[in-house]
């Protein structure tokens, strides 16, 4: 026969009850706490721009713009494509932190009288100038940007091209202790591009040292980085190290991953779609709807005749 | 306040968080420099985790006998419902600005979307007969029948995801191979039914 429990030792009603609720509010403020970090988790909201670097000593040759508006410093510096660092465009600023920019130097070579591995202080002493140009990604947004840089040709002309060099091919920094791999960001690793020579010594085409007069913040691809406006972001080569004159075209890394999709010229064109989606139009960044796209991204009076009598489809 | 009572009404506040976080920070202006494609983003996958979390239940039953599960499942999927027609709507309102025409253009160069339509699509019906009444009203067989129409939506909602990243299908291949597996487990279960139903005649 079990002991008989004493009425006294009973729990009472309402003391019950309230220990239940009690655990009650607590389940339920814990999930709650537990729901809300894990969707922080998976989808942290934007953050604020880091401390913008010193600034550069650079000459501000005035704008070059055509009445554009460049986008904020916090849009710029916080919405990378950098598919070393991250496949989010809002983490990469995080990220890039840890990418060290100095001591760097840059190789010239290739199918030149005189090669040469440049230091980075070096090249920040060729005339820095602002260019604001609009900048048309692949996936179909915009920015416009106040760069700081010299012209390409500057750094080609120096190094005397031979007769025979057609193409010039671009490689990315690869630090595989600092950058992801490239397992993870579905692309190869280090990243390489590519343009033909007269595209390489067009006066649009930059190497740009800097933003908004400052240096060049990592995440935008510090310490020097290739800008060419006319073409889709990513053939604007970030964190260079190498600079190549070759007689065939060179390999490209969009291109490699999915040839049908990335072209080796990629001009920006409304005309020819991705694909998977059309590039008739474009969201600018801080703004809500779309706008149209223009033909090589509004320099057709620039760029046209470099690719007369081409076939832009065929030679996407 | 009942056992049940309590674990709907945390269903729907934790199902109420991420709408109401997205909610706080596009007021606050904290969703980025591409606030649109962020919000799109989060509600999309948003769709795929509750359709997903749907199908979870029939497994979390046979294995576990944790078969109280089926009281919550309409608010999961009327949730995946919910935030489907928060994704379309930002779309549709927001990306395409209320342009019709140039949507119906924007379906036809882009299959994802239309995919991601068809997925919606299809959850409509799924939606309307939720009701108890419904379920009455067309019998057991033929509601189980329709809503299987979930695979199909969710198979498209996932090619969908797959179909806009360019390179990093990490998230995904993950949506993917969960779908995967509840599939398969379905197919296990038919199998196994069709065993025992042969061993007993």
């Amino acid at each position: 026969m079990p002991e008989k429990i004493k009425t006294s030792e009973i729990t009472d009603e309402a003391t019950y009850l309230n220990r239940r609720n009690f655990i009650k509010a607590g389940i339920a403020a814990g999930s709650l706490a537990a729901t809300t970090s894990a969707f922080r988790f998976f989808s942290p909201a934007g953050s604020n721009a880091p401390q913008p670097p010193e600034l550069a000593e650079v000459k501000r040759s005035g704008p070059s713009s055509d009445g554009l508006t460049p986008n904020t410093w916090e849009e710029i510096t916080n919405y990378n494509n950098y598919y070393e660092f991250s496949t989010s465009k809002s983490a990469v600023a995080a990220k890039a932190e840890a990418l060290v920019t100095r001591p760097w130097t840059v190789e010239v070579g290739g199918m030149v009288q005189k090669p040469k591995t440049f230091d980075i202080d070096e090249l920040l002493k060729f005339d820095q100038e602002e260019r604001i140009y609009r900048f048309r990604c692949v996936e179909a947004w915009s920015m416009v940007i106040p760069w700081v840089g010299f012209p390409l040709k500057k750094l080609i002309d120096s190094v005397e091209p031979l007769g025979s060099a057609r193409y010039v091919a671009f490689q990315t920094k690869y630090d595989p202790i600092r950058m992801q791999s490239s397992f993870s960001a579905g692309i190869d690793f280090p990243y390489v591009e590519g343009l033909r020579l007269d595209e390489a010594i067009h006066p649009l085409t930059i190497l740009a040292t800097g933003l908004y007069g400052k240096q060049m913040p990592n995440q935008n691809g510090a310490p020097i980085r290739l800008v060419v406006p006319w073409k889709y972001g990513f053939k604007s080569i970030k964190s260079i190290v190498k600079i190549m004159l070759t007689d065939r075209e060179p390999p490209t890394t969009w291109n490699q991953a999915s040839p049908e999709e990335y072209g080796f010229y990629s001009n920006v064109n409304p005309d020819v779609k991705h694909p998977r989606w059309s590039q008739a139009s474009e969201r600018r960044i801080g703004e809500i709807g779309m706008r149209p796209t223009m033909p090589f991204n509004g320099y057709v009076d620039e760029v046209a005749s470099l690719y007369s009598g081409m076939d832009l489809k065929k030679y996407f | 306040m009942s056992d049940v009572r309590f674990y709907k009404t945390l269903l729907w506040l934790n199902s109420l968080v991420p709408v109401t976080i997205l909610g706080w920070d596009a007021w606050n202006h904290r969703l980025g420099a591409n606030p649109i494609e962020y919000f799109l983003r989060a509600t999309g996958i948003m769709t795929l985790v509750f359709i997903l979390a749907t199908m979870l239940i029939t497994p979390l039953r046979k294995w576990f006998g944790w078969n109280q599960l089926i009281k919550y499942r309409r608010t999961v999927g009327l949730f995946a419902f919910f935030y489907g027609l928060i994704h379309f709507t930002t779309y549709i309102a927001f990306d395409r600005s209320l342009d019709l025409a140039g949507t119906v253009d924007d379906v036809i160069q882009r299959p994802f979307i239309a995919l991601g339509m068809a997925a919606l699509l299809m959850m409509v019906p799924l939606a309307v007969t939720s009701t108890n009444a419904m379920i009455k009203r067309m019998g057991g067989k033929r509601w189980q029948m329709l809503h299987r129409l979930i695979y199909l939506s969710a198979a498209a909602g996932v090619v969908h995801f797959w179909m806009i990243v360019k390179s990093d299908v990490f998230y995904p291949a993950i949506f993917a191979a969960v779908l995967l597996v509840m599939l398969g487990v379905r197919a296990y279960f038919a199998l196994q039914g069709r065993k025992t139903a042969s061993a007993k005649a």
